[in-house]
């Protein structure tokens, strides 16, 4: 469980010469109902790890798809407990990883410690938290370390190297490479320059790297794993299940999988 | 001998501030703080910002001896730090200027604020023209629709606003929107925040570029009346005029400092923005501090009448200082800060902001429960030309020859 949960399934399918692939899904849009048949269809699909968003009043690290989705999820009324309660209730059902990607406030007033007893209740394996940068993780990494909570850590494209080498020395689960300057959300291409940042992400770590934001089409699934180990599809993820539409998630898991890859 | 040293290097107060942003930023914020440490040491930069101060804004300004008022209150003597005469009207060009100097220092070309009823924003497209830093302005929505004037002054300064109808199209969410911005751009933009909040060093260094309000006004005060004031008293949104006017007096114990937040329709009701009061512990916009917040961390609106203290959260080193109790805060509804908006008018011929009209009435109260040799200060923090109409909407609204609905 926990941490060795999430670097056991990492393994597992890198051993098989497959690409990572993890879908980011907001809890709660479209109701938390829905959650357990979200996750059994990602275990069924193949991805490696769910992340899982908890729905913010602000979230600053976010583009428009992730904001509506969260909007959606707090309108109608979903908070982190009734997520970690829903969690409670299905984890025995679902086997998959779950990391969790929340800002920092919901877990603050939730209570760093009851959280990460409770996450550890509720199978949560790891955490993304985008507004705590590696100099302010003191306040979570105590009771973290005792659920054997994973943080996951972002480095991105700003991030001088002496900056990476201690990010990529301290990592847990993977490594978040963030391959656009901005927001969560779409973009036209891959550059030349997310390309060698995954390379030397990649060359500075241990653990698995995974791109992340930008990442939309099964052409840039493709992309990122010729640099890195693979990716994490966000947004895209999110707009397809609010319109259902299974298919195209299936073609980006698919992507991943080698199948098509030269 | 000095004992107050805040923030600590990685920028707490305590167990306040920090730096709670996006890794795209970090990179920023931390060569931010490098070129400020290095410009304020450097009496180059000194001595534009001097210049500019002086010669551009009108400083220093007055502290001046409310003696109608002072007759009104019945006790205390009341003197007003005059920051409603600077260019543009208000304390909020002092870190503008600065900020300003410390981007084309760092050597960007491009500059983005966010603005609540559009003060900061002018003063900020005020030395983006100045300095010919290209500018743009998030805005929320509803902001935009109820300050029209304000939108086509930041225009005729060359700015260009976005509106922003995320979230509740006001201040927070505009921040929000800069702070996206600003990642997607941080290359070659810089981020001129407002006030005392966001990551470190923004707290540090808009307190340090506002403490010309305390430093003049110490200096005023002793040459006028000799040694300290008694009271001290300033509004506090996000709290830039506040730290500015208490910081040089923090280790004069004599004095006592006390901020007045805005308590809307009342603190008891859910319209109101005394987040000092009645918010908690968390983290927003970069910054742990206090938060206007429900029981899930989902961060609420906060009300006021005034614009400029609408906001749900309140600088780091204010929220210390709280703790500390070296500051005293208290709240003054929208009533009471129209009175003191009328009040001040009527008695001195100087129309006072909204915001530091909290700081009149308060002041007002407390100057009458004060002894006649006593002497207590106002932070005057910026000019009332801006609400005008929306004190004559809420007088009832109609000028001479018009008739009420």
């Amino acid at each position: 469980m926990g941490k060795q949960r999430i670097d056991e399934a990492l393994k597992t399918c890198i051993q098989k010469g497959e690409k990572v692939f993890i879908p980011y899904i907001m809890a709660g849009d479209g109701g938390l109902d829905k959650l357990k048949q979200h996750l059994k269809f990602f275990e069924k699909a193949g991805a490696a790890a769910v992340e899982l968003g908890i729905p913010f009043s602000d979230p600053v690290a976010d583009g428009p798809v992730i904001q509506k989705a969260g909007k959606r999820a707090l309108d109608a009324g979903v908070t982190l407990k009734s997520i970690i309660d829903k969690l409670i209730e299905i984890r025995e059902e679902v086997k998959i990883p779950i990391i969790l990607m929340t800002y920092l406030n919901p877990v603050f007033a939730y209570g760093v410690d009851r959280f990460a007893q409770d996450c550890l209740k509720a199978g949560v394996d790891g955490c993304i938290i985008p507004d705590m940068p590696f100099e302010e993780e003191a306040i979570v990494s105590g009771p973290f370390k005792q659920s054997e909570i994973a943080l996951v850590r972002l480095v991105t494209l700003t991030s001088p190297e002496a900056r990476l080498r201690k990010i990529a020395s301290e990592a847990e689960g993977f490594l978040y490479a963030v391959t656009i300057k901005g927001t969560t959300g779409a973009r036209d291409h891959f550059g030349e320059e997310t390309g060698r940042f995954l390379q030397k992400v990649k060359s500075l770590s241990e653990v698995p790297v995974l791109a992340g934001f930008g990442i939309s089409t099964p052409e840039h699934v493709k992309e990122a794993g010729r640099y890195c180990d693979g990716a994490v599809v966000g947004s895209k993820v999110v707009q397809c299940l609010h319109t259902e539409d299974y298919e195209e998630i299936t073609r980006l898991i698919e992507a991943a999988k080698g199948k098509v890859m030269a | 001998m000095s004992t107050y040293i805040q923030p600590d290097q990685n920028g707490h107060f305590g167990p306040y501030g920090g730096r709670f942003v996006p890794e795209t930023l970090m990179t920023a914020v931390i060569e931010l703080e490098n070129a400020y440490e290095e410009a304020i040491k450097d009496a180059g930069f000194q001595k534009e910002l001097k210049h500019y101060l002086t010669h551009y804004i009108g400083r220093e300004n007055p502290l001046y001896y409310a003696e109608n008022l002072t007759k009104y209150a019945g006790g205390a003597k009341v003197y007003l730090k005059r920051e409603d005469l600077n260019h543009t009207g208000a304390h909020k060009i002092n870190n503008t200027i600065g900020q300003g100097l410390l981007t084309v220092r760092m050597g960007k070309r491009k500059v983005v604020a966010e603005t609540g009823a559009g003060q900061h924003g002018v003063a900020t497209a005020t030395v983006c023209a100045l300095l010919n830093l290209e500018c743009i302005i998030f805005m929320g929505k509803e902001d935009i629709a109820r300050q029209k004037l304000n939108v086509f002054r930041m225009e005729l300064l060359g700015a260009k606003v976005v509106s922003v109808d995320q979230g509740s199209g006001t201040l927070k969410d505009a921040v929000n929107e800069a702070l996206r911005y600003w990642v997607a751009n941080v290359g070659d933009t810089h981020y001129i925040m407002g006030s005392v909040l966001g990551p470190h060093p923004f707290p540090k260094i808009v307190r340090n570029f506002q403490s010309v309000i305390g430093n003049e006004t110490k200096r005023q005060f002793a040459s006028i009346e000799g040694g300290l004031p008694d009271a001290i008293v300033a509004c506090v949104g996000g709290g830039s005029n506040a730290m500015g006017m208490f910081y040089p007096f923090i280790e004069d114990k004599d004095v006592s400092l006390i901020g007045v937040e805005a308590a809307g329709s009342g603190i008891d009701t859910a319209k109101h923005a005394a987040t000092l009061t009645k918010g908690k512990q968390g983290i927003l916009h970069g910054s742990l501090m206090y938060v206007l917040q429900d029981d899930d961390g989902q961060i609420q609106e906060a009300h006021s009448i005034s614009a400029g203290l609408d906001y749900p959260g309140v600088g780091p080193e204010h929220s210390l200082l709280k703790d500390t109790s070296r500051v005293q805060y208290t709240s003054v509804t929208d009533q009471e800060a129209m009175d003191a908006f009328i009040l001040l008018s009527r008695t001195e011929g100087i129309i006072p902001a909204l915001e530091s009209s909290h700081a009149v009435a308060h002041a007002v109260k407390l100057a009458k429960e004060m002894k006649h040799e006593e002497n207590l200060v106002i932070c005057l923090s910026g000019r009332g030309d801006k609400d005008v109409e929306t004190i004559q909407k809420r007088m009832g609204g109609h000028s001479n020859g018009e008739t009420a609905d």
